[in-house]
C-alpha cells in the first residue's frame, strides 16, 4: 500500500458472509464439533453482538473469521472476498489484553505499523491511537506498570492503530471490575460511530450486548448454530434501564433458558 | 545515623572528654571492631615467627596495618559517604568476619604449623606467589582472557542461534533436540581426542572445548525459553500482519531471553571449569596450565593463588553479566518481586 492510499484512505468497513460454516477440533484423538453450519450476514459498519453459552464455540468462529485457522466446512467472504489468512484490515482483541510483556506500551502499539513496515512514514499514528485511548501518559510504560483497563485499553489502542475495517472483539471487557467495564463499553460506542468499522463482539453479558450492538445473535450450546436474532433500534448512548432494554434483556435470557 | 552527625556539629563548643564520647557514640562500631581484627593478622604475622619459610610476610602485615588504618578512618567517616558509605556499612559483619578469618588462617598455618607446607599456605604465602611471580601471572591472565572469551563468544552465538532454530522450527527441533539431550550431558571435556583430530592447532580445539561447555545450556534453555512463550503472543502477531522473521525478531527473541540468561549463567560456570583441562592441549601460559604445572611440582601455594584469581575473574564476569540482564530484563520487574 503506498502512502498516498493510506492517507487517502478513510475508515472503511467491511460487509461479512458466514455461509455454512462448521468447524472440528482434534481433542486428544477423538473430533469436537464447535460450530454447526452456521449462517451470518453483517452489513458494513454493522455493530453485532455474539451471545451463547460459555464454551459454545463463538470465539472459534472469531478466530475463523480472523484468518486465525480456516473452516472444517463452509466458506467465509469479506466484501465477497474468501478470508484464508489474517489480515491487519480485520483485527482480533483478545480476552486478555495479551500485550507483549518485553514492549512498552508504546511499542506495543506500534506493532502492527512495524510489522507492516510503515511505521516510520506512519508514527503519528501511534500518538494519535495513543492519545485516542488516553494513553498518552503511559506511552513508555512497560505493561507489568498498567491495570487492568489500562492494559486493555492498549490492547485497544494496539488494533485501532491499523485503521482496521473490520474489529472482532472476543469478550474484551470480561475481566474487568464493573466501573472500568462501564467506562470501556461507552468508549468502545464511541469509538465505533467515530470511525464506522464494522464490529463484532462475543459476550457473555445480555446487558452489555444490548448497550452496545445493532443486532445480537444468540448461540444455541455447543457445537453452535444461531438459535435467535434481535435487533436493537434504539440510539446511542444507551440506558440499562430503559423499559425497552429491559424487556430485550428479558426476552434474551429466556431463549437463553432462564427464567428472570 | 546523619541526624546524630548533624548534632555533632551542632556543638562545637562541647568541653573535650564530652565530645570525644560523642564520637565515639556516633563513629561505626563494627569498623573499629575490623579494624582491630585486621590489626591483628598483620601483628600476628609480624610478631611470631614462621616455622618455615614462605616470604613476604612483613609485605603482608603492612598491607593489614593500612587497611586496618582504613577502618579507622572509615569508622569515623563512613556516614558522611552517602551511599557508598551505607554499602560499607552493609557488609561490616563481613569486614570483621575476614579479619578473623585472616587472623585464625596465619596462626594455624605459618605460625603453628597444624596445617603444615606445601599442602596448605598463609595468607602472606599467597601474597609471596604474586609478589615474585606477578609478570608470569600477568602473562597466564591475558591468556587466559584470550581463550575463555574466544570460546565463550562463539560459543554462545553459535548456541543461541541452534537454540532459537530448536524452539521455533518443528522440523528441525525433530532432528536437533535428541542429538542435544544425547551430548548435552556428556563433559565438554571427553571430546578432547576428537578434537584433537578435526583441528589444525591445539588452541582451535581448546577454544571448541570451552565454547562447547558455554554453547550447550545456551542452547538448550533458549529453545525452551522459546518453546514456553505464550501461543497467543503469536495470534496477535500474525493478526497484526507479522510476518515470520517479525515474530522471532520481536517475539521469540524476548520472550525466551530470560531463560536464555540462565543458560548463559551456566554456560559461563560450565566454561571456567573446562578452561584448566582446555588448557593443558599444549599450551605454553594460561592460569588452567599454570595450576597444572605447580600442582605436578608440589607448588600448593601458587595453585590456592591461581584459584583465587579465577575466582575472581569468574565473579567478575558474572557481576557484569548481571548489569547486561537487568539491563535487557527490565520488562520483567513486575514479575519477580
Amino acid at each position: 500500500m503506498s502512502l498516498a492510499a493510506a492517507v487517502a484512505q478513510t475508515h472503511p468497513s467491511l460487509s461479512l458472509d458466514v455461509r455454512g460454516v462448521s468447524h472440528e477440533f482434534d481433542l486428544d484423538g477423538s473430533r469436537l464439533r464447535a460450530l454447526d453450519g452456521v449462517n451470518l450476514e453483517i452489513a458494513a459498519g454493522e455493530f453485532v453482538a455474539l451471545l451463547g453459552p460459555s464454551g459454545c464455540g463463538k470465539s472459534t468462529l472469531l478466530r475463523l473469521i480472523a484468518g486465525l485457522e480456516t473452516p472444517t466446512s463452509g466458506s467465509i467472504l469479506g466484501d465477497g472476498e474468501p478470508i484464508l489468512r489474517p489480515d491487519p484490515s480485520r483485527i482480533l482483541v483478545f480476552q486478555d489484553p495479551t500485550l507483549f510483556p518485553w514492549a512498552t506500551v508504546q511499542a506495543n502499539v506500534a506493532t502492527g505499523l512495524e510489522a507492516r513496515g510503515v511505521l516510520k512514514s506512519q508514527r503519528g499514528r501511534v500518538t494519535d491511537a495513543l492519545a485516542l485511548t488516553e494513553l498518552t501518559a503511559f506511552a513508555k510504560a512497560y505493561p507489568h506498570q498498567l491495570s487492568g483497563g489500562m492494559a486493555q485499553r492498549a490492547a485497544l489502542a494496539r488494533a485501532l492503530v491499523n485503521d482496521p475495517s473490520l474489529l472482532l472483539l472476543d469478550e474484551p471487557l470480561g475481566k474487568l471490575d464493573s466501573l472500568t467495564r462501564l467506562a470501556l463499553q461507552e468508549e468502545l460506542v464511541k469509538l465505533w460511530r467515530r470511525r464506522g468499522f464494522t464490529a463484532l463482539l462475543v459476550t457473555h453479558d445480555v446487558e452489555e450486548a444490548l448497550l452496545l450492538a445493532g443486532r445480537v445473535v444468540v448461540f444455541s450450546e455447543r457445537p453452535a448454530h444461531i438459535k435467535a436474532e434481535f435487533k436493537v433500534d434504539k440510539p446511542y448512548p444507551r440506558h440499562r434501564d430503559d423499559p425497552d432494554i429491559v424487556a430485550k434483556r428479558r426476552e434474551i435470557l429466556e431463549t437463553l433458558g432462564l427464567k428472570t | 545515623m546523619s541526624d546524630a552527625i548533624r548534632t555533632l556539629d551542632s556543638r562545637p563548643a562541647a568541653s573535650g572528654p564530652a565530645s570525644l564520647v560523642y564520637i565515639w557514640r556516633t563513629s561505626w562500631k563494627q569498623g573499629w571492631i575490623a579494624a582491630l581484627t585486621w590489626a591483628a593478622a598483620g601483628l600476628v604475622t609480624v610478631a611470631l615467627p614462621d616455622v618455615v619459610h614462605w616470604g613476604s610476610g612483613p609485605l603482608f602485615a603492612q598491607i593489614m596495618v593500612g587497611a586496618a588504618i582504613i577502618f579507622v578512618i572509615l569508622a569515623l567517616s563512613v556516614h558522611r559517604l552517602g551511599r557508598a558509605g551505607e554499602r560499607i556499612v552493609h557488609y561490616g559483619p563481613w569486614f570483621i568476619a575476614i579479619g578473623v578469618w585472616l587472623t585464625l588462617w596465619e596462626l594455624t598455618t605459618a605460625k603453628f604449623g597444624w596445617l603444615p607446607k606445601p599442602f596448605f599456605s598463609p595468607p602472606h604465602g599467597l601474597l609471596n606467589v604474586y609478589v615474585t611471580d606477578g609478570p608470569r601471572l600477568l602473562i597466564c591472565i591475558g591468556y587466559t582472557l584470550r581463550l575463555w572469551s574466544l570460546g565463550f563468544v562463539s560459543g554462545v552465538a553459535v548456541g543461541y542461534v541452534l537454540g532459537i532454530a530448536l524452539g521455533w522450527s518443528k522440523s528441525f527441533a525433530y532432528w536437533g533436540m535428541p542429538i542435544l539431550k544425547l551430548i548435552g550431558p556428556v563433559p565438554a571435556t571427553a571430546w578432547i581426542p576428537v578434537t584433537f583430530y578435526f583441528f589444525p592447532t591445539t588452541f582451535l580445539a581448546s577454544i571448541f572445548i570451552v565454547g562447547l561447555a558455554s554453547g550447550i545450556p545456551v542452547a538448550i534453555l533458549t529453545a525452551s525459553g522459546v518453546g514456553s512463550i505464550n501461543k497467543a503472543y503469536y495470534d496477535v502477531g500474525h493478526v497484526l500482519g507479522a510476518s515470520d522473521w517479525y515474530l522471532i525478531r520481536k517475539i521469540a527473541v524476548p520472550g525466551s531471553l530470560p531463560h536464555t540468561f540462565v543458560g548463559l549463567f551456566m554456560g559461563l560456570y560450565y566454561s571456567f571449569a573446562v578452561l584448566v583441562v582446555a588448557e593443558m592441549l599444549g599450551a605454553k601460559f594460561g592460569l588452567g596450565w599454570y595450576i597444572q604445572f605447580q600442582t605436578a611440582y608440589s607448588g600448593y601455594a601458587n595453585v590456592y593463588a591461581t584459584l583465587l584469581i579465577m575466582a575472581l575473574l569468574c565473579s567478575g564476569v558474572v557481576r557484569l553479566m548481571f548489569m547486561v540482564r537487568d539491563r535487557l530484563l527490565v520488562w520483567q520487574k513486575g514479575f519477580i518481586s
